[in-house]
């Protein structure tokens, strides 16, 4: 454990200031080169600058290759692979407006270097009752899960902050239940995605200055699902993700199809004349969380935003509890 | 309205305790002999058949939970 800390803490500080460093320079070579969209909850015409993802992969991929000088552990290797192909996936999906069936097939792909590099278990634990060893059956787990994890950050990233806020909380939630469960080298992995979603979080909180784009939430996202398989804490961490696993089965079970936000014709939050935002009655609009939020009646987007990470620290206490649970039949 | 969404949360996590506990029960000890080599594909595959039945079970609950406790805002 105690070899650890030096590779721990230097992996947290390049996390950190790379992305805190390259963000803003970043913002100003995407702003030159016209890569902005509109800020649709802003009352003024106001383009932010995105992709941010690059900034995100840059800061995950050089914290990873310090933690690998240090550990040389196949688990890296996966997990930066797999965080790095979800990275490009998101990218191809930020230049090119693509279907609603491609990042979740495309996601699938990058589970791959989990299963070449084998580091997986197959035994697939549950708080109180035990394991279960599902030797085939998790191979499919492995796949769906990194889809999931990778579309359902990309579902959330819905407001200004929200996806790297949400995250930040998600992902440190998940190292302490790594360290709880004693599984200090996935936990040390983990802390990388924590640090680096609140460095970039100072740029992407209201009012944002860089969205994550789909580059950016893939991932934030496939990355969290890697650890998770890895650190053979699947149930764990799905819990810690409970609230932006809620907004895409609200979603999912309303629209009944894998399509994108834009397409979907009714709109499930319009402004009020003071810009808040308002829960519609569009009944061709799709249930989200933000429209479950807003129905006790219209808040600003940082209220919003703040109700989503209070959902996700309750989810994170959650997930601890869980932990806690997994030992009962150890 | 926030109120239950924190109990829709609560309501899949103890869900989810649940369903694990199914899982454990019934596909823990589960095993099928007398095929040779093919023993563990068989029973993996008859493994992955029950646990996708019981993923639908569970939205389907998970549904049915949702339309009770969020009626008034799908309705409206």
């Amino acid at each position: 454990m105690i070899e650890l800390i030096l590779p721990a803490i230097v992996s947290c500080i390049v996390a950190f200031f790379v992305v805190f460093a390259m963000t803003p320079l970043l913002i100003k070579f995407l702003e030159k080169r016209n890569l902005t969209v509109k800020d649709m909850n802003k009352k003024e015409d106001t383009m932010i600058a995105r992709p941010g993802g690059i900034s995100i992969v840059a800061g995950i991929i050089l914290s990873e290759i310090v933690l690998y000088a240090f550990l040389q552990l196949n688990e890296i290797l996966a997990i930066t692979l797999t965080t790095f192909t979800a990275f490009l996936i998101g990218y191809v999906d930020d230049r090119r407006v693509m279907g609603g069936w491609f990042k979740p097939v495309a996601l699938a792909f990058a589970a791959i270097p989990i299963i070449v590099f084998g580091v997986y278990g197959t035994d697939l634990a549950f708080p109180i009752f035990g394991t279960v060893q599902i030797p085939v059956l998790y191979i499919g787990l492995i796949i769906f899960m990194i889809s999931i994890t990778g579309n359902t950050i990309n579902s959330i990233d819905v407001l200004n902050g929200v996806a790297s806020g949400f995250m930040v909380i998600a992902s440190f939630s998940l190292s302490v239940c790594l360290f709880i469960m004693q599984n200090y080298e996935v936990a040390i992995i983990s802390l990388p995605l924590g640090f680096v979603s609140l460095a970039f979080y100072k740029y992407h909180k209201i009012p944002s200055k860089i969205f994550p784009g789909d580059s950016g939430a893939l991932t934030l996202g496939a990355m969290y699902g890697a650890i998770a398989i890895v650190g053979s804490v699947e149930i764990i961490a799905a819990v810690a993700l409970l609230p932006a696993v809620v907004n895409s089965f609200l979603f999912l079970s309303s629209v009944k199809q894998i399509v994108e936000h834009r397409q979907i014709k009714g709109k499930p939050v319009e402004h009020t004349d003071d810009f808040k935002l308002k829960a519609t009655n569009d009944k061709t609009a799709p249930v989200t969380l933000v429209r479950l939020i807003l129905a006790g009646g219209p808040l600003t987007e940082k209220q919003v935003g703040f109700a989503i990470f209070k959902l996700a620290i309750f989810s994170g206490i959650l997930a601890i509890i869980t932990t806690f649970l997994m030992g009962i039949n150890s | 309205m926030k109120s239950d969404l924190y109990g829709f949360l609560f309501a899949m996590w103890v869900l989810i305790l649940l369903g694990g506990g199914i899982l454990v029960t019934i596909l823990g000890p589960f095993s099928i002999s007398g095929f040779g080599l093919f023993d563990m594909l068989i029973t993996s595959i008859i493994k992955a058949m029950i646990a996708i039945i019981l993923v639908v079970i569970w939205i389907l609950i998970l549904s049915k939970l949702k339309n009770w406790i969020f009626r008034k805002e799908i309705d409206s």
